[in-house]
């Protein structure tokens, strides 16, 4: 059932394309066809539906309403008004649009050709390079991602010890500003390493240490430094009054907001010693707000992790990290953190395959998370760990239109996603792979 | 003579045979399969050949698909499995593989094609059982794609723990390697300086070793009779010998079709170009694997008989991939080209059900023919469909069994079966299931190998494809 409806959209949408050239040819010739559809924006009402709000449980038949770049309405009675264009959704379901909480989208275009990755600075210390600055808006992968349901991600900066901070980005914009929820959504760090990577790095244990020393003093001291510019900053701004004005450092300008904890920290720690190292080094800086990313053996210290009250980003599609471990523990990974009582979001690390975001959170529900948290993990979790709930994550009043309907399970493969609304902006279901699809299935049809 | 009179005769010659392989085991190291019998009761089988069979009997005795049908009653001795609920399948197959490979890529000339990775198994790669687990029983082992035309590839059944000569697919036919575009020219022409830097150099290595082989064969022929004339006549001069070379054996094999192509390929104009020179040279057996670009030309494919073998949706990680798209296997399917899902990766091999399923999210593909995209399509390319890919009677017995339809997400498999010998299940499933450990190695500290045992030293793989920096390992461009 479910292929032959996508069969027969395709197929309107097909006819849909051969009408308008054909009056395009015949209307206005010798004027260019527009080649891209147009986003849609107003007032819409999806009527029909499964509501998946997330927030406050599942609503059968239910409307939702959206007004401008808002959510007017979510429930089951409301007055449609003729200014609204109806979308009948009915034994469809509409789940608020999904987030990956750690990917390079934007940032890297095509991976083996480095003129087209901007998500690896050089140097070290970088606070105040911004993955902002560097996403590409035109990229080919964001409408790739979008048509399948995931419609805000945080882009992150990845080298280095500090490799910058990330945004939280619409998957929909024609530039980094309007597409920006939040900028700087976080800065992204990685611990020094207190054992040998893996089996390709052949130092000695001395080796280790020591180099493990001493770039955890340059950290220590990097961060003790910003603590102090930012007091001493802080104090000359509160009264400037027969002070000297402090020179302006980059830099430590940029870790401000991080010190103080107004944007968080994520971390990136993926085995057991990794985590409980940089547990123990958070615990020292109880100003700042922290968050780990990979934690691929979190389920070795998921106590700990709780303990330490540190939300966790990961995914589930790779293979365990010691070869003596079992085959599921990366699937099992988010719900053996969550029975712990973490947190958990998903975050693919991705590019190009952002998309498969649905499917790290299947699984997760498959091994122990359960659906309805495995939806949280895409939603309401990442919205509070960035502090956006107030703004995503949810179907509900007053929160931002990003949102999708599908025609089942948006896990299933096999399912269809239909319908994109992002900021309110009812988005075409195109993208390179769609448009080569219409292009090429039936090669060598003419028109005539 | 009734079945049961029939079946007691047949024990008591299996009962025979089985003590002489006994006392043989004993005398000698023979390399006998082990295989089983069993008996999965009542499941829903998915036959790929006949369609889905509900409440269905599948018998398998010494490793072969005895009976299916409804109430059968198990043979004596022969293990029971209850499989109400739940789904029997064939055996995934995977067409592109390198997991347990020990080396993978002779990455020193354009044209290896006399290296094989025939010796280059390692059965105890923790990799098998892991794809066992998501039900895999057969892989195409192939050779890495630096060169033009690389090594032998081997197809292995997963028998995990066995040995590297009872891993290997009995009765597959030999494959070999090619490779055309980003690969071969940035090894050989960016690297060394040699021949090919573009893909017009690719075209005319492949053709320059095939006159070559030519040339050989008939030169080689004639020297070997004019030899025999002349060891039995013992008259005149002897002849000017001309030496064997394995190279240019293999080389001939290939156009003699007695070696099947499976080519490493993204781009639609390079796929063109080696369909051209198959067509002049006359080779008619080949699969391009990867094919990124291959739904551009998806009528010339079907023309030429071609087959492909490609990702469910991997693309952009290097420019020959970037304009691609998810929907390749629903437009090959919708021409007519045989065309399979493969992984290339330990990772992707274990849920190769899923990867067949997003072909029905991508183009709306039948679920009949997604399965078939990891069942009976690559065990047509591999040369082993009249062995393995569908459930009928004859084949072999290798299956899996799923607590849910395959294509489901929230699908787990429990069992896998190759030969009839029970590989993996779920209920008994340890957390350490490796089988050789390195008493050196510090228990704690031991990492995945993405590249198996071997590769830390002497490999090819080292310095020229996987980059090591401050973040770890990242391999440049995905040259396997």
């Amino acid at each position: 059932m479910n292929n032959l409806r996508f069969v027969q959209t395709m197929m309107k949408r097909l006819s849909k394309i051969f009408m308008s050239c054909l009056l395009c040819f015949l209307i206005t010739d010798g004027v260019q066809a527009q080649i891209t559809e147009k986003p849609g924006f107003g007032k819409f009402a999806i009527t029909n539906a499964t509501l998946h709000t997330v927030t406050n449980g599942t609503i059968e038949n239910g409307i939702v309403l959206i007004n401008g770049e808002k959510i007017e309405f979510v429930g089951k009675n409301a007055k449609i008004t003729a200014d609204y264009q109806q979308i009948n959704a009915e034994g469809k379901h509409v789940y608020p649009g999904f987030m990956d909480s750690g990917t390079i989208l934007g940032l890297q275009e095509v991976g083996a050709v480095a003129v087209t990755n901007d998500q690896a600075e050089l140097g070290d210390y970088n606070p105040h390079v911004r993955a902002f600055t560097a996403i590409n808006p035109s990229s080919v992968s964001i409408p790739v991602t979008r048509v399948n349901g995931v419609t805000h991600v945080i882009s992150l900066p990845v080298s280095g010890r500090i490799a910058g901070k990330g945004a939280l980005i619409d998957l929909f914009g024609y530039s980094p500003d309007s597409m920006a929820v939040q900028p700087n959504a976080a800065l992204h760090l990685t611990l020094p390493a207190s054992q040998q990577r893996g089996w390709w790095d052949d130092r000695s244990d001395k080796e280790v240490k020591e180099a493990y020393e001493k770039s955890m003093k340059e950290l220590n001291e990097f961060w003790k430094k910003a603590e102090f510019y930012n007091k001493m900053m802080t104090a000359y701004e509160q009264n400037p009054k027969g002070k000297k004005q402090p020179d302006k450092d980059e830099k430590m300008d940029a870790m401000r907001e991080v010190v103080t904890g107004d944007i968080p920290v994520i971390i990136t720690a993926d085995k057991k010693q990794e985590i409980l190292d940089a547990i123990e080094w958070t615990k020292e800086r109880s100003d700042a707000r922290f968050i780990l990313a990979g934690v691929e053996e979190g389920w070795r210290v998921a106590e700990e992790i709780a303990d330490a009250g540190l939300p966790c980003l990961v995914s589930t599609l790779y293979t365990p990290e010691r070869d003596f471990d079992n085959y599921q523990r990366p699937y099992q990974n988010p719900g053996k953190l969550h029975e712990a009582g973490v947190k958990v979001a998903i975050a693919t690390g991705e590019s190009e395959n952002v998309r498969n975001a649905p499917y790290h959170a299947g699984y997760a529900a498959t091994y122990g998370l359960g659906v309805e948290e495995a939806v949280k993990a895409l939603t309401i979790n990442p919205a509070e760990i960035f502090g956006v709930s107030d703004r995503l994550g949810s179907l509900e009043e007053g929160k931002q239109a990003n949102l999708f309907i599908s025609d089942g399970d948006p896990f299933e493969p096999m399912t269809t996603i239909e319908q994109v609304f992002i900021r309110g902006y009812k988005i075409p279901m195109v993208s390179r792979h769609t448009q080569l699809y219409e292009e090429y299935l039936n090669r060598d049809a003419v028109k005539n | 003579m009734d079945r049961f009179s029939k079946n007691k005769q047949r024990r008591t010659a299996m009962k025979k045979l089985l003590l002489m392989i006994f006392i043989l085991g004993f005398a000698t190291a023979t390399y006998a399969q082990e295989k089983g019998s069993v008996l999965v009761k009542n499941g829903t089988v998915i036959t790929i050949a006949n369609g889905d069979m509900e409440n269905t009997d599948v018998l398998i005795r010494d490793g072969v698909i005895t009976e299916i049908g409804k109430n059968l009653d198990a043979p004596r001795g022969v293990q029971t499995v209850d499989a109400t609920g739940k789904y029997v399948m064939p055996g995934i197959i995977d067409a592109h593989s390198h997991i347990a490979g020990v080396d993978i890529n002779e990455a020193t000339n354009p044209v290896t094609a006399e290296v094989t990775m025939e010796e280059s198994v390692d059965p105890n790669d923790i990799n098998i059982y892991w794809a066992l687990a998501g039900g895999v029983t057969s892989i195409h082992l192939m050779h890495g794609s630096a060169n033009v035309i690389g090594g032998q590839n081997e197809t292995l059944k997963l028998r995990y723990g066995s040995s590297m000569e009872e891993m290997r697919f009995e009765g597959a036919p030999r494959t070999i390697k090619f490779a055309l575009g980003e690969n071969p020219t940035r090894v050989h022409g960016q690297g060394y300086g040699v021949q090919p830097r573009t893909r017009m150099g690719v075209e005319q290595v492949v053709r320059d070793h095939f006159d070559a082989a030519i040339d050989y064969q008939r030169n080689r022929e004639a020297y070997l009779q004019a030899k025999a004339a002349y060891d039995k006549n013992q008259r005149g001069t002897p002849p000017v010998p001309v030496a064997k070379n394995l190279r240019m054996e293999v080389l001939s094999d290939i156009i003699d079709g007695e070696v099947w192509v499976h080519c490493h390929s993204y781009r639609a104009d390079e796929i063109l170009m080696l369909m051209r020179v198959f067509k002049d040279y006359g080779i008619e057996n080949f699969t391009f694997q990867h094919a990124n670009e291959a739904f551009k030309i998806a009528p010339e494919l079907r023309k030429n008989g071609a087959r492909t073998s490609i990702f469910a949706d991997w693309w952009a990680y290097k420019f020959e991939v970037y304009y691609s798209t998810a929907y390749n296997a629903s437009i090959l399917n919708a021409n007519g080209v045989n065309n399979s899902i493969n992984s290339d990766s330990g990772e992707l091999i274990r849920h190769l059900n899923h990867e067949a399923a997003k072909t029905v999210h991508y183009g709306g593909t039948s679920k009949q023919d997604a399965l078939k995209m990891i069942t009976l399509n690559p065990a047509i390319q591999l040369g082993v469909d009249d062995k393995v890919g569908t459930i009928e009677e004859g084949k072999h017995g290798d299956i899996a069994i799923w607590n849910g339809h395959p294509l489901s997400i929230y699908s787990i498999c429990e069992q896998t079966y190759v030969d009839g010998k029970k590989y993996f299940d779920r209920a008994e499933d340890a957390d350490d299931m490796r089988l050789e450990v390195n008493p050196e190695e510090n228990y704690d500290e031991t990492y995945t190998r993405w590249y198996e045992s071997g590769k830390e030293e002497d490999s090819c793989l080292r310095g020229a494809e996987i980059l090591f920096d401050s973040e770890g390992m990242s391999i440049n461009g995905g040259t396997e």
